[in-house]
């Protein structure tokens, strides 16, 4: 299941230019990702993987470039604005998990889940509590709808987190270094998680410093450095053989 | 002073006004018959005015004995010589405009009488212990006078160095604040003037020690510290005034209804019998005989035509109030007969706090996000509103509120007022908490909630708010109990709450620490659950980050 093959990529990003002040955060950004595929975005600390991420789902505004989700077009800060409809759409396709879960404490896990579907898709009580003890299956959470988020371990708490993305419904999700707060053995969970995903045909995007994972489950690796792209290409070109300086330098860092 | 503008009337009185009746009887025979006309015009007028029935009266019963106060049979009752007097004239109104009148005393605060009266217009007349000044005059309609006081200076019975005023210029001698007896010892150029907000309190300092001399009225020197036998009288009463009855000066049909009543009660006698009753008459009241008919008006106030007073088995029989007053309601009020009164203004105290409280909170939320989330001028007024409400005293603000925009016409009730004011004022503070709270959440809770493709408006509502809100909750509940307390200000307004009972009642009966005791259990049990409440959630949604 090469997702390169099909034609139309999920999301498509063109000479993406993001300034933090005087500061190129991502210097011409251009990438594309397919249906059901599987993108590890790789590189060095400020690198701009973060940035990036935030902006396709457009979390941040930018200053120059285009972003392209399914049908939906985002543009340079100024035109349609971060928290405008279109950035609403993009983020119906895209759904994204943080680092830090930012779970909704005052609220249980299953209401975690349930919350977007019942505001923003219009479900009602039942069919939300159904859609989130469904997914909460999906994650392994099922016996924990009613936790709280203060009593979920680290782990439980990102599975709860990527249930709560994929209630929407979404075609791709963007995850922000999901596991660096993990520790070891809860990682595992949630990786295996995201390989239950890919095998369903959900598009990853995963910034992750674990490249054991990008290696076994990815189906292209990026590398990002002082914001560009600086080489791109299957995990086990990119991570065994690295045609770049840069990322062999970043590389023998992460790995050794 | 009042003596000032009443000794010619002592000296001089009898001879100007024995000429001036003479002239009266004259002007008044040629114009009878356009005054009865006028008379009955003015009573047609007068019973519309008076329609509803009640006169009211506005007076503070915590001006205590023989003024005011609450019997020492049932200390739900206010009893006292001017609640006689606005009985007796409520009868002679009555009688005169053939409709059922009564006098219904007005509960209120001492020093905003005038306002009560000029500006709020809360009741129809002052009838307090209301000294007749020349200031007050310009502002009020007083009618004649309806007691003569005069000031007495008391010291510890075994004092031998004050026999006078003179002997006290450089001591503390202790009065009531903005009395005439105050202004007096200011005209002296006493030196150490300790002004007190009740009649009580000058002579248990005196008594401890901490003041050499209290100067008050007569009236309070009988029933406060001449039944103290640890006091004394230093010197005779001097500096004569007047108590009057102050109503607006738009009012004067009622006026000089009421004038005429007053004067009917000096002629047939019922004054003196309630001032006799109250062991008040004594030879300054001949001042109270006025032309056109002063014979008759000296031989109903007690006097001969000579103006000397009749000697008592003369005069009838009256039923008189004990003068250990005061005491005979400390000994005779029992717990079941105060608790339930203290009861009743701790539930005003509730009714206030729950009611300014919710409205503290309502309005709180749209400063608070007009603040944070409000386009350029926006946040600026709202933070315009919140130091603005945060920094005006909410004595002043009660005040504005009450007196200043009746002016206007815009009145609201009083206890209407105290809600709007408590509310306005405590919602500045509100708004600052739930600022605090709101920025209190981390920013990356709205970016969870926006890339679940929430909109701001339900990302803040559904995610932020119930966050905050719980945040906000532990201040909150402290704000709460501090408006417990804070409620008490509004005794100025004359919204009767538990302080003020209080004060009322411990100064009918002196029982300063019992009823303390009883107030104060009353206000920690509002309070002491709260801080309880305050600190649970504290520490349920700590645990709960
Ligand atoms: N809000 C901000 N204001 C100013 N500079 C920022 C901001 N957010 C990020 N940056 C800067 O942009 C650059 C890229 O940050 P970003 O978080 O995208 O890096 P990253 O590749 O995700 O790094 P890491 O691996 O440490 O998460 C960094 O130099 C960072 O300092
Ligand atoms: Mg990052």
């Amino acid at each position: 299941m090469m997702a390169q093959t099909e034609s139309e990529p999920l999301i498509s990003v063109t000479g993406l230019v993001k300034r933090y002040g005087d500061r190129r955060v991502l210097d011409s950004v251009s990438l594309s990702i397919g249906q059901r595929e599987t993108v590890a975005l790789i590189g060095p600390s400020g690198s701009g993987k973060s940035t990036l991420l935030r902006c396709i789902n457009g979390l941040t505004a930018w200053e120059g470039g285009e972003i392209r989700v399914g049908p939906h077009r985002l543009q340079a800060a100024g035109t349609p604005g971060p928290n405008g409809a279109p950035s609403r759409q993009v983020r119906r396709l895209l759904g994204m998990v943080f680092q830090d879960f930012q779970l909704f404490p005052h609220l249980s896990a299953a209401d975690n889940v349930g919350e977007a579907p019942r505001q923003v898709l219009g479900l009602d009580r039942a069919a939300a509590r159904s859609r989130a003890a469904e997914l909460l299956e999906r994650v392994g959470m099922a016996s924990y709808a009613a936790s709280y988020p203060y009593q979920l371990s680290g782990g439980q708490k990102q599975r709860v987190a990527i249930a709560r993305a994929l209630a929407m419904q979404p075609q791709g999700l963007l995850c922000d270094e999901i596991t660096s707060a993990l520790d070891p053995e809860l990682k595992h969970e949630v990786l295996s998680v995201l390989e239950d995903l890919k095998r369903d045909g959900m598009t990853l995007v995963l910034v992750t410093h674990e490249m054991g994972f990008a290696r076994r489950a990815a189906d292209r690796v990026v590398v990002l450095a002082e914001g560009r792209v600086i080489e791109e290409g299957p995990p086990r070109q990119v991570l065994d053989a690295p045609r770049s300086d840069r990322t062999r330098q970043f590389l023998s860092r992460v790995l050794s | 002073m009042q003596a000032s503008i009443l000794l010619p009337r002592c000296i001089a009185g009898p001879l100007a006004q024995g000429l001036a009746a003479l002239t009266l009887v004259v002007l008044v025979s040629g114009g009878f018959a356009a005054a009865a006309d006028g008379a009955a015009a003015r009573n047609e007028r007068l019973r519309q005015r008076l329609a509803d029935g009640v006169l009211r009266w506005g007076g503070d019963a915590e001006g205590g004995a023989p003024f005011q106060l609450r019997d020492p049979k049932d200390p739900g009752r206010v009893i006292g010589f001017e609640v006689e007097l606005a009985d007796a004239l409520a009868d002679v109104l009555s009688h005169k405009l053939g409709i059922p009148i009564v006098a219904e005393f007005v509960q209120y605060e001492w020093s905003t009488l005038g306002l009560g009266l000029l500006e709020s217009r809360d009741f129809d007349c002052i009838i307090s212990g209301f000294e007749i000044t020349p200031k007050r005059r310009e502002e009020m309609r007083f009618i004649r006078p309806y007691y003569i006081y005069a000031e007495q200076l008391v010291v510890r019975a075994d004092d031998e160095r004050i026999h006078g005023l003179d002997d006290c210029l450089d001591k503390s001698v202790g009065t009531l604040n903005g009395t005439a007896a105050d202004r007096t010892l200011e005209e002296r150029g006493v030196r150490h003037i300790v002004r007190f907000d009740g009649q009580v309190e000058p002579y248990l300092d005196l008594e401890a020690g901490r003041l050499d001399a209290v100067l008050l009225d007569t009236p309070i020197v009988l029933y406060y510290a001449s039944v103290n036998p640890k006091l004394k009288n230093a010197g005779p009463p001097f500096g004569r005034g007047e108590y009057g009855i102050a109503l607006r000066p738009d009012d004067e049909d009622l006026a000089e209804a009421l004038d005429d009543a007053l004067v009917e009660l000096v002629r047939n006698g019922r004054l003196l019998s309630i001032l006799r009753r109250w062991h008040l008459w004594n030879a300054d009241q001949v001042a109270l005989a006025l032309s056109p008919d002063r014979e008759t008006q000296l031989r109903g106030l007690g006097f001969d035509a000579d103006g000397r007073p009749r000697p008592e088995a003369e005069l009838p029989p009256v039923d008189p109030v004990d003068i250990h007053v005061i005491a005979d309601s400390a000994r005779s009020w029992t717990f079941p007969q105060y608790a339930p009164l203290l009861l009743k203004a701790a539930c005003m105290t509730v009714f206030l706090t729950l009611c300014s409280m919710a409205v503290a909170v309502v309005i709180a939320l749209p400063v608070c996000l007009a603040r944070l989330y409000g386009p350029p001028p926006v946040p600026w007024l709202a933070l315009a509103y919140v130091e603005f409400f945060r920094g005006i005293p909410l004595l002043l603000l009660l005040f504005v509120l009450y007196f200043g925009f009746s002016s206007f016409g815009l009145q609201m009730p009083a206890v209407a007022t105290a809600i709007v004011g408590f509310g306005l004022n405590y919602a500045a503070y509100e708004a600052e908490v739930y600022r605090s709270a709101i920025l209190s959440v981390p920013v990356g809770q709205w970016d969870a909630g926006r890339a679940l493709g929430m909109t701001e408006a339900t990302t803040f509502r559904r995610i932020i708010l119930p966050q905050a809100l719980q945040t906000a909750l532990g201040p909150m509940t402290n704000d709460f109990v501090a408006l417990f307390k804070d409620t008490s200000l509004v005794s100025v307004i004359a919204v009767p709450e538990l302080t003020k009972e209080y004060l009322i009642l411990s100064r009918s009966s002196l029982k300063f620490l019992e009823l303390g005791l009883l107030t104060a259990v009353l206000y920690l049990c509002m309070s002491v659950p709260l801080g309880y409440l305050s600190r649970y959630l504290e520490h349920r949604f700590k645990s709960a980050r």
